[in-house]
């Protein structure tokens, strides 16, 4: 907290404590403490920041996705009336260099350009169209180089390279088994995936403050401040005492918000001007300002006994990284441990590949490697299906993983699997009726008015996948909470600080469940998010309910240990707990006021906690204890499909998933609700369309995401087999809705259509037959 | 330029308008009212639907002169005012008690667009909620608890004013 003295004055807008009357424990479903603010349009995102003296910054980028820079002439744009600064990279005080895993990417381009989209330099003026125009009369002299546009031919030997290191980003292998096992039965498919974005409708945005002691504050939307930060350390030169940052209200995140956008570049601005410097994409500028969904090309082929039992599977998988590697080198550590799906494989065999190209750079999507993966594995379990005459759901019950089976690393599944009873659910919940085509509206086109029913056919398709839950690989992933129990106002109130993003999710509402839970107090206080406290990880990973609400458990617990023994003391009284702000006997009795036991003086504790510890794998063999938790859902998807036109309306979405427990189950649904929808639009709209490293479709016209009219009702089965290894028996939620549903759909379709549809997104023109 | 509004009921004066502003920009940045969002600026997202003259509009599209003299209502607009920092119109108490908000950054839009809905047509079957809430892009909830939240909606205001 000491840190605060050091800024000079807040923005308007800057966070403040969340906090409401709800009075929820675990289990409930409480209403979120920022919700009313988000609902008067009094909450402010990051782009809503304000200060009297702040100045717009914006950034040039490079039209090329791979070009020489022989020269920058900056001195036309510094010219500009109203314009204050003009950076290019031999402004940068520190080390040019950022990156999630590697810091193989600068700050502002320095020699070359690798993508279309890369950030060349900076400018800030008085008003955001001054600053745009000053950008423009930057004059960059170009060398264009030839374009890695291609995954493939990418790791050829002879291809141009994009970083001197070569292409190859990671290959990742796995070897279990009998390596030249045969199988009677033999399907094999290859599948590609298109480009995904997250489009978080709040554009990256946030505003730099330069602080006094030669330090800045930076306000940003984000999804992990503390990673954020030693970045842009790295680039100010600066220590961390002296970049410090706070989560700004943030409008989605999906994984687009783990990279840097503006944040360095707003820092570097404010600190050269002297002025708060504000910066907000625009939607133009969104599609290039973060990673995508990695495109992903598949070789998948499965070997079976005539009765659909599996003995082998191979797969090859070739992940399109882009430019910079991102979170590649993890993308490529899902897509490969995790990619043959939740089934039993007596022998394996996968070569998992991430590789630089001139694309835009890809990486974390909420599914992160699996969403890419279950497509193929789908897909080839109904054609395992086809070929021995077995029902879909069948052959997914017969090799679905089941609790102490072991994965394709060798890891055995401690906790449920219940692969067989998820697909079970999805397939005996009711199916909506044959439509009529009496209403326009559920038709394919809809009031287009493009068919009443005549070519429509309907099709069901089921899919179940897997995830790992929290950062893996031997990753030291933890999570810092501190909780102060105190009197205010003559009533107990819990506050509870901690750095982890709440991206909309609504981990502040489970933060304050937690605490009400764990303390046995009503008011809970959610601390604005910042890094005055230690790291939260990220949100990411469907991780944040159990790791940081693993340590918001473990410090109320060491609150409540103090307090207890403090009433203990006094009371001459043991095996005490805290309930509805009175200290109680395990009997029930109550014996003091907590009120009475805090008194004066408040208790606080600081916990770092951390899950149970993950292995690297083998390099050779890919065997090891990976992942610490795994999550599992099915859908199964039912659509009309125009055969004509190619039209798909989806007329139902239902699913089924292990939650562990649920801590809130309004939120859960939420989750579900969500993710599904996201997975859906991959399989049948959303791409970003790149050609020779060029984005073709960088806005919402183009880029399609699905609306209200494109969504379906769902029928939603939660279980809650309780993980025993996790706080409160949970299981991560956000990611697993987003991995089954696309291929269910895909599925759906193919049924429908009876083509074999191997692409998604599955456009009309690949339904009509006008393309392969 | 000049342009004078009335916004929410209070007449609004900014000066040194830039002409290639829109009406989004100068509630935002000029007017202290950041409760329309900027997620695409094109039209698409319906983040930013404004009532203009009691026709919703994306705010986005209408450039700041063509709000001259005309009347605004804003998603800061919606509640009643009573004073009271918790009073919520009953659109907005639907959305945040269906959990149909999550990040919130399309929230104002849809209120408005709810909120127009419900005034035009008290009772929605599930299809006319979706047709009309077609131009509000979500990205969180998947849609199923905004419809929830029109139908609360529609019951809370079953009887009462809108």
């Amino acid at each position: 907290m000491s840190q605060m003295s050091t800024r000079t004055k807040q923005p308007v807008g800057a966070p403040t404590s969340a906090t409401n009357t709800e009075s929820g424990r675990i289990g409930d479903s409480p209403l979120r403490p920022d919700g009313t603010l988000k609902v008067t349009g009094e909450f402010a995102y990051a782009s809503d920041l304000w200060m009297d003296d702040m100045i717009w910054g914006v950034t040039l980028r490079s039209p090329h996705p791979h070009a020489r820079i022989r020269s920058i002439d900056i001195g036309p744009a510094l010219a500009t009336p109203g314009v204050y600064a003009v950076l290019t990279a031999d402004d940068i005080p520190g080390r040019n260099a950022v990156g999630l895993e590697f810091d193989d990417q600068p700050a502002l381009a320095t020699g070359v350009v690798r993508y279309q989209g890369e950030p060349v330099a900076l400018v800030a003026a008085d008003h955001p169209e001054i600053a745009r125009q000053a950008a423009k009369k930057v004059v960059v002299d170009y060398e264009l180089l030839p374009v890695v546009s291609d995954s493939r031919a990418a790791l050829e030997p002879d291809s141009p390279k994009v970083h001197d290191g070569g292409n190859l980003v990671r290959h990742l292998k796995i070897r279990k088994g009998d390596q030249s096992v045969k199988a009677p039965v033999v399907v094999s498919t290859d599948f590609e995936v298109g480009m995904q974005d997250q489009a978080f409708l709040g554009p990256e945005s946030g505003l730099a403050v330069p602080a006094e002691d030669g330090g800045v504050d930076l306000y940003v939307a984000t999804q992990w401040l503390h990673v954020d930060q030693k970045q842009i350390c790295n680039v100010l030169g600066l220590p961390p005492e002296k970049v410090r940052l706070t989560l700004a209200g943030v409008g989605g995140a999906f994984g687009g918000r783990e990279d840097l956008s503006m944040h360095v570049h707003a820092c570097l601005l404010a600190m050269h001007t002297g002025k708060p410097v504000k910066m907000v994409y625009n939607r133009e500028e969104s599609f290039f300002g973060h990673v995508h969904r990695h495109p992903a090309r598949m070789r998948f082929e499965y070997g079976a006994q005539p009765d659909g039992r599996l003995v082998y599977g191979k797969a090859e998988i070739i992940f399109d990284g882009g430019a910079y590697a991102s979170s590649t080198a993890a993308v490529v550590g899902n897509g490969g441990t995790l990619g043959m799906g939740p089934y039993v494989f007596p022998s394996v065999t996968v070569d998992c590949y991430g590789v630089y190209t001139n694309n835009p750079p890809c990486g974390a999507m909420r599914g992160f490697g699996c969403v890419q993966a279950a497509f193929a594995h789908e897909s080839l379990m109904d054609e395992l299906a086809d070929a021995v005459g077995a029902s879909r759901i069948g052959v997914r019950e017969l090799n679905g993983m089941t609790e102490g089976a072991e994965n394709i690393t060798g890891q055995v599944i401690d906790s449920a699997a219940p692969v067989a009873e998820l697909i079970r659910k999805v397939a005996e919940l009711p199916l909506p009726p044959a439509d009529t085509g009496s209403d326009l509206r559920s038709m394919p086109g809809g009031v287009a008015n493009t068919t009443h029913g005549e070519g429509v056919r309907r099709g069901v398709g089921y899919a179940v996948t897997y995830k790992n839950i929290g950062f893996s690989e031997g990753f030291d992933d933890y999570s810092t909470a501190r909780v102060r129990l105190e009197v205010v106002n003559h009533e107990p109130v819990a506050t509870v600080h901690t750095a982890a993003a709440e991206v909309g999710q609504g981990l502040i509402t489970i933060e304050q469940q937690i605490a009400r839970t764990e303390l046995g107090v009503q008011r809970v206080v959610v601390h604005p998010k910042d890094t005055s406290v230690g790291s939260g990880g990220s949100t990411s990973a469907s991780r944040q309910t159990y790791v940081t609400g693993g340590a918001v458990k473990a410090a109320c617990e060491a609150v409540r240990r103090t307090v207890l023994a403090r009433a203990a003391r006094t009371l001459g009284a043991e095996d005490l707990v805290l309930d509805g702000g009175k200290v109680v006997s395990r009997s029930g009795e109550v014996l003091a006021d907590l009120v009475d036991v805090l008194g004066e003086v408040p208790v606080e504790e600081t916990v770092e906690w951390r899950h149970r510890p993950t292995e690297a794998i083998d390099p050779e063999t890919g065997q090891g204890n990976a992942h610490v938790q795994y999550a599992f859902s099915a859908h199964r998807a039912v659509v009309d499909v125009d055969v004509e036109l190619g039209l798909v309306k989806v007329v139902a979405l239902d699913t089924a998933q292990d939650v562990g427990r649920a801590l809130n189950p309004a939120a859960v649904i939420g989750q579900i609700q969500g993710g599904s929808a996201q997975g859906m639009g991959l399989a049948l709209m959303e791409e970003i369309i790149v050609s020779d490293g060029h984005i073709r479709n960088p806005s919402f016209t183009d880029y399609l995401i699905p609306t209200i009219l494109d969504m379906p009702p769902m029928q939603i089965e939660v279980l809650e087999y309780a993980d025993p290894h996790a706080p409160y028996g949970v299981r991560g939620v956000g990611e697993p809705p987003t991995i089954s549903s696309g291929p269910a759909v895909a599925a759906a379709i193919r049924q429908a259509t009876g083509l074999p549809l191997r692409r998604v997104p599955i456009r009309p023109e690949h339904i009509a037959g006008l393309v392969e | 330029m000049r342009i004078t509004t009335t916004v929410n009921g209070d007449r609004q004066d900014v000066d040194d308008v830039w002409e290639g502003e829109s009406l989004l920009y100068v509630l935002r940045e000029r007017m202290g009212l950041p409760g329309s969002k900027n997620a695409c600026e094109q039209g698409e997202c319906g983040s930013c639907t404004v009532y203009l003259d009691g026709t919703p509009v994306c705010a986005c599209l209408v450039a700041a002169g063509q709000a001259q003299g005309r009347d605004v209502v804003t998603v800061e607009g919606l509640a009643p005012d009573t004073g009271q920092h918790d009073d919520l119109h009953p659109v907005q108490q639907a959305f945040l008690e269906c959990g149909a908000v999550q990040c919130g950054f399309c929230t104002p839009g849809l209120l408005v667009a709810s909120h127009d809905l419900l005034r035009r047509n008290p009772h929605p079957s599930d299809p006319e909620i979706r047709e009309a809430l077609a131009g509000n892009l979500c990205r969180c909830t998947g849609y199923e608890k905004i419809l929830d939240a029109v139908r609360v909606a529609a019951d809370k205001l079953d009887g009462a004013p809108a």
